[in-house]
């Protein structure tokens, strides 16, 4: 289920502006990856590269390579909609389609591309996603229910669920705790914990706590100014960049010397 | 109660309620907006009474006196309620999945260029008066399509709808629906447009995140999230629909008759064109009878409005507004 993702000489754009510089990085499978950096720093622009969601935007771009298990996003006739299949993705604010029932909302991702499930398989699927989720009790009485009716946190693990329902080998978390209170935000970390069993995990996060309590790796990113690139600082072992780095503007970061 | 103990706990003062400031701006705003709420309520209470008070003569009259003497009053405007509403659901049907396709072209398909320009001429095309419409559904669309109806009568004759002889001049029920569905198209289009433009990014994210194609976001993430303002936008349109007098006035040479054929001479003509024809030469009760039918028309797009906003209301909570 969970792959290795490999990071080759990435330069990622928007139009003319060149977001991101020379990003080299292996993620391990089955590891939580976070990336920490100052806003506007390029990490959730990175991010988004990984599953091709970078694209969406007009003019956005990129040039080098993401392999995951060998085989490049970026190749020639690789389908973007493919590659989201295999790579999920939860994003800073909870987006449950608000039109959608929770358990429509789970097998949203399912029904894509005309695919046909049986009902006891999407009773499965749904069941199993949700507690997957953690969420699964607290929902299990009120399916047909709209997702929007949720807290923000339930709908951020209902997104999750979502995320997970397709089976990805990857799961991408774009600040996914950023709007949440400090109980709902634990309930994601404890699910991130998780997760890792069967997922490789990769978090963009702002809050550095959060990150050393999550993470196996981390990855700091930085700026030198507003307009310029930003660019891969340090990746190293989570503990190693919080204790000891080994470049001086990591330490001032995760000291909170300054950002 | 609730306020009951609020107020005892709350405010010491023995009258209670605590009074904001009047300030002269609020005063003045407050009062021009409530002026311009009565203001409708008031011009609504004067249509409705001047076509109650000069419907009733119509109801309680002989129907002898009433022109084509019909069995009765309603024996008289039921044709022209079925033509009306006939027509105008064509037109709907017609023009609904257009202005649904075109609308989604500019919001998400087309160049940002190429969709502001399309989105002008959709405008320009609500700007051609429906004389003008009138006009050319006689001398162009009637002509035009009257092969087409032939070819439908020989090979699809056997569905009632399409059963022949044709319409030697092609002016039937089908051609005004056509002309009706080109004048409601820009509306409805306008509309979906701005809804499908208004979808939160943040869910069309989610549907490519997700892996959906273009088509597949559209359809999990757009059109749920325009399902009221497609359904505002077609009842917006079939009201225009209703109501629209000269085109149909023009095109139709109408009979009194209750026929859901679309290709033949005889054809159910609209409350609103029959008003048009019929009133430069009543006299007497049979003013009253057209001020009647009237009512049934204004009832009649009531009727609908109510519908669209009980369709609408429903399921609210699926709405995304929450």
């Amino acid at each position: 289920m969970s792959k290795r993702i490999e990071v080759n000489n990435l330069n990622v754009y928007y139009d003319k502006f060149r977001a991101v510089e020379d990003v080299n990085l292996t993620i391990e499978p089955r590891t939580v990856t976070a990336f920490i950096g100052p806003s506007g720093c390029g990490k959730s622009t990175f991010l988004r590269t990984l599953n091709r969601m970078h694209e969406v935007i007009p003019k956005a771009r990129v040039e080098g390579e993401v392999l995951i298990d060998g085989n490049n996003l970026y190749g020639p006739g690789v389908d973007p909609v493919l590659v989201r299949r295999q790579v999920g993705m939860v994003f800073q604010r909870p987006n449950p389609f608000p039109t959608m029932s929770i358990r429509d909302n789970v097998l949203a991702g399912v029904k894509l591309n005309n695919k046909r499930i049986s009902k006891t398989d999407a009773d499965d699927l749904v069941e199993k996603s949700l507690r997957g989720a953690n969420l699964w009790n607290e929902v299990k009485d009120r399916l047909n229910l709209p997702g929007s009716g949720l807290s923000g946190g339930q709908q951020q693990r209902l997104c999750i669920a979502r995320a997970i329902a397709v089976s990805p080998d990857v799961v991408l978390m774009d600040e996914p705790c950023s709007a949440l209170d400090p109980i709902s935000t634990l309930a994601i970390e404890d699910l991130i914990e998780e997760l890792k069993q069967e997922y490789t995990i990769v978090i963009v996060t702002h809050n550095m706590q959060q990150a050393s309590r999550v993470s196996d790796k981390t990855a700091f990113f930085n700026i030198a100014g507003t307009g310029k690139p930003g660019k891969l600082i340090e990746y190293n072992d989570t503990a190693t960049i919080f204790s000891k780095p080994t470049i001086q503007a990591t330490e001032d970061y995760v000291s909170g010397r300054f950002g | 109660m609730a306020t009951a103990r609020m107020t005892a706990s709350a405010a010491p003062t023995p009258t209670g309620e605590i009074k904001a400031k009047k300030r002269l701006g609020d005063i003045l705003f407050s009062g021009s907006t409530v002026t311009a709420g009565w203001i409708i309520v008031v011009v609504l209470a004067a249509v409705a009474i001047f076509l109650i008070a000069q419907s009733i003569p119509a109801l309680i009259a002989d129907p002898a006196d009433i022109k084509g003497a019909p069995a009765s009053f309603w024996a008289y405007v039921g044709p022209l309620v079925f033509g009306t509403l006939w027509a105008a659901v064509i037109a709907l049907a017609i023009a609904l999945p257009i202005a649904i396709g075109i609308a989604l072209f500019i919001s998400h398909y087309a160049p940002r260029r190429l969709a502001q320009g399309l989105g002008y001429l959709i405008d320009l095309l609500a700007a051609v008066p429906s004389v003008v419409f009138g006009l050319w559904g006689i001398k162009v669309l009637a002509p035009f399509v009257r092969p087409g109806y032939e070819w439908l009568a020989t090979n699809l004759g056997w569905i009632p709808l399409f059963s022949g002889p044709v319409s030697g001049t092609g002016r039937t029920i089908l051609t005004v629906a056509i002309v009706l569905a080109v004048m409601i198209l820009p509306i409805i289009t306008a509309l979906c447009r701005e809804v499908f433009l208004q979808t939160p990014r943040l869910h069309e994210e989610a549907a490519l995140a997700l892996g959906a194609t273009r088509w597949e976001m559209i359809r999990t993430a757009v059109l749920p999230f325009g399902r009221p303002g497609i359904i505002s936008a077609s009842m917006l349109g079939l009201g225009r629909a209703l109501g629209e007098t000269m085109a149909v006035a023009m095109v139709l040479s109408p009979a009194a008759v209750i026929s859901f054929v679309l290709l033949q001479s005889q054809n159910p003509t609209t409350i609103a064109a029959n008003i048009a024809l019929n009133f430069p030469e009543a006299a007497g009760v049979n003013v009253n009878v057209l001020i009647a039918t009237g009512l049934v028309l204004f009832v009649i797009t009531f009727a609908v409005n109510a519908l669209a906003r009980y369709a609408i209301n429903r399921r609210k909570a699926f709405s995304g507004a929450n």
